[in-house]
């Protein structure tokens, strides 16, 4: 057997950061090829320069593909020789049918004007390769999300895929559709497709891969073979997260105090798609001076889960309570929430969180306003008094409050976010992905501020996909799949493995 | 562990007033584009334009337009557009001329009924945009059909007028001379003492207000402007204002209706500089979702600035109807046009979350002088259209330009 790709020591890198490390990734030519990590390690990027998102030139390193050296500088020439990638969010046009789906950008025309005839007949061989029994006429959005799949993949067959590429392919689809998918990879393999899949799900990883390969911190840590019997779910545990704890947490005595939140049989259904529950029967509590943490995958729900209490901000059909110092608390609409006494520091700050065209001072009042006001004036005096307090409290880094926040650091702006937070007086404060986006120094002044929030007797929910985060800053650790808390995990108990474990086993 | 450097300030202190002019062009643009418009046309013109009966007459016939533009920057700085308000002022122009010239009705209940019946339409165009996220331009354009047809049926094609003397003040009225003895005082013959007074203690009533902000900005460390500068924007201002004054002193005083659009102006500049439903306002345009977030209700508010534009929209339909003396069907035809073209041309933001009371005011003056000092010239109304839709694109396009420079 002769590997159908080799990719030799890339390097990526973006201001400031390497993503990728000196990479390698061999792919033997009719194999299916697992590629393994945690969220952030790098196999995305790999992918998009392996298909040329990332153009030739924009990266250090080889790729050797069918014997030659490859150099895309788009998407379109590794397409031509046959590399497919489906991504995670699948690429579809809801209302367009299956057949002009699978011919979109790839049209069967003469001149210009579409020939039908041809386009139904070849999308009806492709639909019975994939086993998909679906009219060519049907809308892609009358289908389910894993017949969605399956036409992704008829597409890619469309266009004479050799190297099939599918990220997370069974994250969104039930067990039955997952073992379909699984099965007609292996059926595509007997006729001589090569895949590489990229799963955080390792029963199916070790069901179906013929070597597995792990990333962590973009780079390479190891390639296992299926025949030498290799691949066990421990082992590639180990290699995902075997990394020491470069980052510093500032030191902190743990009081848990009362109860403060409480969240009890909370169930969630998709806004759109209401036959999906999001959110299944969580249950969870933080207390005075406690630093919770949730952890998972992307897409595990924990986000859902936040905005989803926050106001009913996410989601159809919430059924579930809210206690709030023991006694039930109305969180029906944000503004209630936030008499309440919850806070929520979203992960998407650029789209959620602040009004970028706005100044500090304004951005930080938002949620308040009417702290600073009488009879519905605001005294701009007092309101820069206020800006100016946290400006200094928490040491945003600019001359004055009057800059426009859009033009801040991604630090400044998380600290904009929190002072405005901090503002709204909270008991609770939710913080989804609190250190995303932002450098290592903010990063330990946020720590920072954390510590101090919870020793003044506030309670802190923390999101995070950084492990390392969480195991240094939480009192409690919740871990979350799938949408349900599938574990809970004191400090001194959790571990990088005994997390990773309850991901991947539940 | 300080890795990230301090931001750089974006303005520096003090630099002379010319170098303070080029950074802030985008500020102070359009005011200067208005001085330089009315001193073209004051030569154009041989001096008609800023003859007494000329200046009364640009205040009347943009009165309408104005106080439109005020309820027209809330919603666009909310993030919408409202395309009815033309339909609008001819339908209630029109309902007014039915229950005061038809059914006998008195101003006092007509006034008070046809303002409701524009709060009705706004609520009712408000909730689709609102509630059901429905894209205020097909709602407000469907309005723009709907009551261009109804005052059509209103008026049964006719037109209908005249109207009461009283009601013809909304528009054509002047507030007569309460202080006699400053004529008596300065000697002069024909000229109304109280126009000059007020026009003097609100010059200097602006340049208090200024010197106040001034020393706060600079108390709060806010990069403030030049003193040279200030003194010579605030030497400008009051003198426009005075000079205005006197010149309306001369003919017949202060017209009632600039009084209306002066308050009007002044109490929606507070509301949105001032307030906290205006701050929420801006925060709702310039990012809904974290408006939302923040506990703002974005939907209500997105409803009230669709309910004050009706109101706003159906006061102007009166005092339109009050300076023509009649209501007829095609009253208030494109003037959505004329009035979002103000709110544009004075720097508010398509996408929303920025723009101006001041702004839509001097954007509404620099359209009302165009067509002012074309039609003294004699320009066709076919040149006319041409300049104002070069007009209204060039200042937009400026003001891209300067953010874009900025950025």
């Amino acid at each position: 057997m002769k590997p159908l790709l080799e990719m030799r020591s890339i390097t990526k890198t973006f201001p400031g950061v390497k993503a990728l490390n000196a990479v390698n990734l061999t792919v033997m030519e009719g194999e299916i090829h697992a590629l393994v990590g945690e969220n952030g390690a790098g196999k995305s990027t790999l992918m998009k320069v392996l298909s040329g998102v990332y153009p030739s030139g924009s990266y250090e390193g080889e790729i050797h593909y069918d014997g030659s050296v490859a150099a895309f500088s788009g998407i379109r020439e590794s397409e031509s020789v046959g590399i497919i990638i489906i991504h995670q969010e699948l690429a579809l046009v809801p209302l367009l049918s299956i057949a002009e789906n699978l011919f979109i950008g790839n049209e069967r025309a003469s001149r210009g004007v579409v020939d039908w005839h041809e386009t139904f007949q070849r999308t009806e061989a492709l639909l019975k390769k994939v086993g998909l029994s679906e009219s060519p006429g049907t809308l892609v959005d009358r289908i389910g999300v894993g017949k969605q799949q399956l036409v992704e993949i008829a597409k890619a067959l469309s266009k004479d895929v050799r190297l099939l590429i599918l990220d997370e392919p069974t994250s969104a689809l039930s067990e039955k559709d997952s073992q379909a998918l699984l099965d007609l990879l292996l059926e595509l393999k007997a006729q001589g497709v090569t895949s590489i899949i990229i799963s955080h799900k390792l029963n199916e990883v070790r069901s179906i891969a013929d070597r597995v390969t792990v990333i962590r911190d973009g780079a390479t840590i190891s390639t296992l073979d299926a025949r030498s019997d290799e691949i066990t779910e421990d082992r590639i545990i180990r290699d995902m997260v075997g990394r020491d704890m470069a980052q510093r947490f500032p030191e902190r005595e743990s009081h848990p105090g009362d109860m403060l939140l409480e969240v009890r049989h909370w169930n969630v259904w998709h806004p759109e798609h209401s036959e999906r529950q999001v959110i299944r029967d969580a249950n969870l509590n933080v207390r005075a001076g406690e630093v919770v943490g949730i952890a998972g995958l992307m897409g595990a729900g924990r986000t859902e889960l936040a905005m989803s209490i926050f106001g009913r901000s996410y989601g159809r059909r919430i059924s579930g309570e809210v206690l709030i110092d023991g006694l039930p608390a109305d969180v029906s609409t944000v503004d209630r929430s936030i008499a309440a006494g919850l806070a929520y520091v979203t992960e998407d700050r650029k789209h959620l969180g602040l009004v970028l065209d706005e100044t500090i001072q304004r951005n930080i009042t938002l949620a308040n306003l009417p702290e600073v006001a009488s009879f519905g004036v605001i005294s701009e005096a007092q309101e820069i008094n206020v800006a100016e307090g946290y400006r200094k409290a928490i040491n945003i880094r600019t001359p004055g409050v009057f800059q426009k926040v859009g033009n801040l650091s991604g630090g400044n702006q998380q600290k904009v976010v929190l002072s405005k937070w901090l503002f709204a007086n909270p008991k609770v404060l939710i913080l989804d992905e609190p250190t995303r986006g932002i450098d290592v120094g903010a990063k330990y002044e946020i720590y920072g501020i954390i510590n101090k929030l919870v020793a003044d007797g506030k309670g802190v929910l923390m999101i995070s996909s950084e492990l390392p985060e969480l195991l240094g800053m939480c009192d409690r650790i919740y871990v979350m799949n799938e949408g349900a808390l599938v574990g809970e995990l004191t400090a001194a108990e959790a571990s990088q493995e005994r997390i990773m474990s309850f991901i991947v086993r539940s | 562990m300080a890795s990230e450097p301090a931001e750089t300030p974006i303005a520096q202190q003090g630099r002379s007033a010319g170098q303070y002019l080029a950074g802030h062009l985008r500020d102070y643009g359009m005011v200067l584009a208005l001085i330089a418009i009315m001193a073209f046309f004051q030569v154009m013109t041989d001096g008609t334009l800023l003859r007494p009966v000329n200046i009364t007459n640009l205040f009347l016939q943009n009165s309408y337009i104005i106080i439109m533009a005020l309820g027209m920057l809330l919603v666009i700085v909310a993030g919408h557009i409202d395309l009815s308000v033309g339909s609008v002022v001819g339908f209630v122009g029109a309902l007014a001329a039915v229950m005061m010239v038809n059914w006998d009705w008195s101003i006092y209940l007509t006034i008070p009924c046809c303002l409701l019946v524009g709060i009705l339409i706004g609520a009712a165009q408000g909730y689709w945009i609102a509630y059901w996220r429905i894209p205020s331009f097909i709602v407000t354009l469907a309005g723009m059909l709907v009551f261009r047809g109804a005052s059509l049926w209103l008026l049964a094609g006719q037109s209908v007028g005249p109207f009461p003397r009283q009601f013809q003040a909304l528009s054509t009225g002047f507030i007569p001379d309460m202080l006699p003895f400053v004529k008596t005082m300065l000697g002069v013959e024909r000229m109304n003492g109280f126009a000059v007074v007020t026009g003097l203690v609100i010059a200097g009533l602006i340049v208090w207000l200024g010197l106040r902000a001034r020393n706060r900005n600079r108390a709060y460390g806010m990069s403030a402007e030049p003193m040279s500068f200030f003194i010579m924007r605030n030497l400008l201002v009051a003198g426009a204002i005075v000079f205005v004054s006197y010149k309306l002193a001369t003919f017949r005083g202060l017209p009632n209706v600039l009084i209306t659009m002066g308050v009007l102006t002044i109490i929606y500049a507070f509301i949105t500089e001032s307030t906290v439903l205006g701050r929420r306002i801006y925060a709702l345009g310039g990012n809904e979702k974290a408006a939302k977030l923040s506990g703002i209700r974005t939907e209500r508010l997105t409803f009230l600035t669709f309910v004050n534009m009706g109101m706003l929209a159906a006061l102007a339909g009166l005092i339109f109807a009050a300076r023509l003396n009649t209501a007829t069907p095609k009253a208030g035809v494109s003037f959505e046009l004329d009035v979002i073209a103000a709110v544009f041309i004075g720097g508010a933001s398509m996408s929303g979350g920025v723009g101006k009371i001041v702004g839509a005011v001097v954007g509404a003056f620099i359209m009302g002088v165009m067509n002012n000092g074309m039609s003294i010239m004699g320009i066709g109304i076919d040149y006319q259209q041409v300049i104002k839709g070069l007009v209204l694109l060039a200042a937009v396009i400026f003001d891209v330009y300067n953010k874009n420079k900025q950025s």
